[in-house]
């Protein structure tokens, strides 16, 4: 065989059933290869990224690694916005890269780029293979890395001279990974050291990430609430790894956390994190964040403990397995008071936004839930839409909720619907975006007209940045400056000239019989333009950078000028 | 300057993968969190499978475990270790050119005794000196050298290792 039968091969090994690609002249004796594995389809994406985003969807719907395979130069650097997107977010992806020939390495030649280099930093490990003999284990590292312990992207730049020469050895090659060995069961010492700070605690919280939705952990976590009779809050990505509609849950913390959740880690003596890593966008001003409580920090990748926060007790260990040995170690804790006053809070301050003056955004998508039953994988682009479909739309099961949280890549939702509706055809996939995002991966419907993926596209068109508009609106004296999308298409229209069906959604009393009549077309996507009102804004509210005590709740009396934020974005 | 002189260096032996791109990756480990290196040494390991590193850099007290633990990290690094003087014994070489006259070179092989350094080049006009010890003798013998005529400097940058069983 040579190198490009041995990464079909190794494709074929690894179970791979789609592989999001786009050709060129580096990767061609790939793409040549594929011709005789028929049962890897290719996915013939309209631009690189979108195809790193359909990779990255497929994963994160299907568990499974999600592969790219593009050409040297401008389609390997287009795959970097992907690449980060994934590497934030923990998704394992394998990204092939084409490249020139090993002797023009260095040299500027024709679509020659350093992509070792030019992506080192927003990968979880990168190969550039110089030796055919070396592609068996490499494909197979490559795997491996990028599913197991903390997962994330591994590309692998492959010449065209090495891929076309004749490879001797076969996939019996051990792995050399001395420096790799991810944690997997927790040391007893500290799982006992944390039973025993949970024991005292009447005020506990536990704050759940993406990392127990990547292992799995949904039944341990409520095990482990029922059993403690815990309040649970999930992050943006954790949302599915504990149901929301469960008594327990108080949805949502950070910036645009709900305020029952936000409230409850400003009061709670003792916080778990399980699989989380105290992102800015949860924590505010560190300094203050849950300054007098207790915290327990439960992470598959050591490298998180004390990055931001210091635990008084960390736990090394996959999320499942962790909560798996915890769960015997403790007992009910004495936390009704604690449960009724956050029952009081979520009467007081629950999720609300204004009913009158025009479509809204928010009563869309409640509605979106409600008909769907909470049940639809979502994805979402970024931005206002983004957290309003977080707000109200509810995720109940793991790998039902898609969104670029780290690295907030504009541009992620639509590709990684297509990528998510091809891993669970049986699924019922949204995608909700905003008017600025969709722009940017647009040209993907024609990959999801392609396919005839029944997939739901809810564009919320505000005609406006939204969420920068809101802080020019809050925080920069409403001086507006770059946010108007003026020029935008009209957005029906571009589905027809794909030949995807469109609804127009204007008016509130319509809301229902649209979204309806979409949800019952099957026969291929559909998009559904919901005309928004422009200047709705996202509450609650934490300022970047302020203490989350000092949460907006809701819209601020109109003209009362609010602080700058200090905090990064 | 140098870590020794100032008390606040921090040195590190790393254990990784030979290959293309491993050093590339710890530098960005530390650039990226704005931290300069001082001192790096980089050679084969007895297995030739493997390098090892020793990177002595400045930087805040609280950092450097996150330092070492994305050191570790990395799947190239198969280990990542702080080391203070009490657990290892550290060495570095360096080379000083002093330009001094025949008349002159009395005083500068003075220094070069009480310091036990070598003369390795001589010329009517200057001396090429070399010395090994720890980072601080080399501090205090270039503070010597300055005041008669130092041309030049170049250092190795300091090699480590741990002592007794303990791996480096």
């Amino acid at each position: 065989m040579n190198g490009s039968q041995i990464i079909v091969e190794a494709l074929r090994r690894h179970g791979v059933d789609y592989l999001f690609g786009y050709p060129g002249g580096a990767c061609m004796p790939i793409f040549d290869a594929l011709v005789d594995a028929p049962e890897i389809k290719i996915v013939l994406v309209r631009h690189e990224q979108g195809g790193t985003h359909m990779a990255d969807g497929y994963a994160r719907a299907t568990g499974k690694p999600g592969v790219v395979l593009v050409t040297s130069g401008p389609g390997a650097t287009n795959t970097v916005t992907g690449l980060l997107t994934a590497q934030m977010d923990s998704v394992p992806m394998v990204v092939l890269t084409g490249q020139t020939i090993t002797p023009n390495l260095g040299k500027d030649a024709f679509q020659e780029a350093d992509v070792f280099g030019v992506t080192m930093p927003v990968v979880k490990h990168s190969y550039l293979v110089r030796e055919v003999n070396d592609l068996p284990r490499v494909m197979n590292e490559a795997f491996h890395l990028a599913t197991s312990g903390r997962p994330g992207p591994v590309l692998v730049d492959l010449p065209k001279d090495v891929v076309s020469a004749e490879c001797e050895a076969d996939f019996t090659d051990e792995f050399h990974l001395p420096g790799y060995a991810p944690p997997a069961r927790g040391l007893t010492e500290d799982l006992e050291k944390a039973a025993e700070l949970i024991s005292s605690s009447k005020k506990p919280l536990l704050y759940v990430g993406a990392g127990a939705v990547i292992a799995q952990a949904s039944k341990q976590v409520i095990g482990l609430a029922e059993k403690l009779q815990a309040p649970v809050t999930t992050t943006l990505l954790g949302k599915g790894a504990f149901p929301e509609t469960h008594t327990l849950s108080v949805g949502m913390l950070g910036m645009h956390g709900t305020a029952y959740a936000n409230k409850t880690v400003v009061d709670c003596d003792l916080i778990m994190a399980i699989g989380a890593r105290w992102d800015d966008r949860i924590t505010g001003k560190v300094s203050e964040f849950c300054r007098d409580a207790t915290k327990i920090h439960i992470d598959v990748d050591p490298a998180e403990f004390g990055k931001i926060i210091d635990p008084d007790v960390s736990i090394a260990g996959d999320a499942k397995l962790v909560l798996e040995d915890l769960i015997p170690l403790v007992s009910k804790l004495d936390s009704q008071p604690w449960l009724k006053q956050i029952e009081k809070w979520k009467k007081k301050y629950p999720l609300k936004f204004p009913k009158r003056g025009g479509l809204r955004a928010q009563q869309v998508l409640k509605e979106m839930d409600r008909l769907t039953d909470s049940k639809a994988i979502i994805s979402t682009d970024v931005g206002q839409h983004q957290m309003w479909t977080a707000q109200f739309c509810k995720t109940n099961e793991e790998r039902k909720w898609l969104s670029s949280g780290g690295a907030g890549t504009m541009g992620y939702g639509l590709p990684s619907a297509i990528g998510a509706q091809l891993g669970c055809p049986d699924e019922l996939v949204v995608a909700v975006v905003g008017d600025g995002g969709f722009q940017m991966t647009m040209p993907e419907l024609a990959t999801a007209a392609i396919h005839k993926l029944p997939i739901k596209i809810l564009i919320i068109n505000n005609r406006y940045l939204g969420m920068v508009r809101q802080w020019q609106e809050l925080f920069f004296d409403n001086r507006e400056s770059g946010v108007d999308m003026m020029g935008n298409p009209d957005f029906v229209k571009i589905g027809e000239a794909y030949g995807i069906k469109g609804f127009r959604l204007r008016r509130t009393g319509d809301i229902t019989k649209v979204l309806k009549r979409a949800l019952d077309y099957n026969d291929g996507p559909c998009i559904i333009e919901a005309e928004v009102v422009k200047g709705d804004n996202v509450f609650p509210m934490i300022p970047a950078g302020a203490a989350v005590a000092d949460m907006i709740i809701e819209e601020p009396p109109s003209g009362k000028k609010l602080e700058k934020p200090v905090g990064s974005t | 300057m140098n870590e020794s002189s100032n008390g606040k260096g921090f040195s590190v032996s790393l254990f990784v993968n030979n290959k293309p791109g491993v050093l590339v990756r710890i530098a960005q480990t530390f650039a990226r969190r704005g931290y300069n290196i001082d001192s790096l040494v980089v050679s084969n390991a007895h297995d030739a499978r493997f390098s090892r590193i020793t990177v002595v850099f400045q930087g805040d007290h609280e950092n450097v475990d996150q330092i070492l633990r994305q050191l570790n990290k990395l799947i190239d690094v198969v280990h990542a270790i702080q080391h203070g003087s009490e657990t290892s014994v550290d060495r570095e070489m360096a080379l000083f050119k002093v330009e001094v006259q025949p008349e002159k070179r009395g005083e500068v092989f003075q220094v070069i005794d009480v310091f036990r350094a070598k003369t390795v080049d001589i010329t009517d006009e200057s001396i090429i000196i070399e010395t090994t010890g720890s980072s601080s003798k080399i501090d205090a013998l270039e503070r010597m050298l300055s005041s008669v005529g130092l041309l030049e400097m170049v250092r190795s940058g300091k090699l480590m290792m741990a002592r007794g069983l303990e791996p480096t």
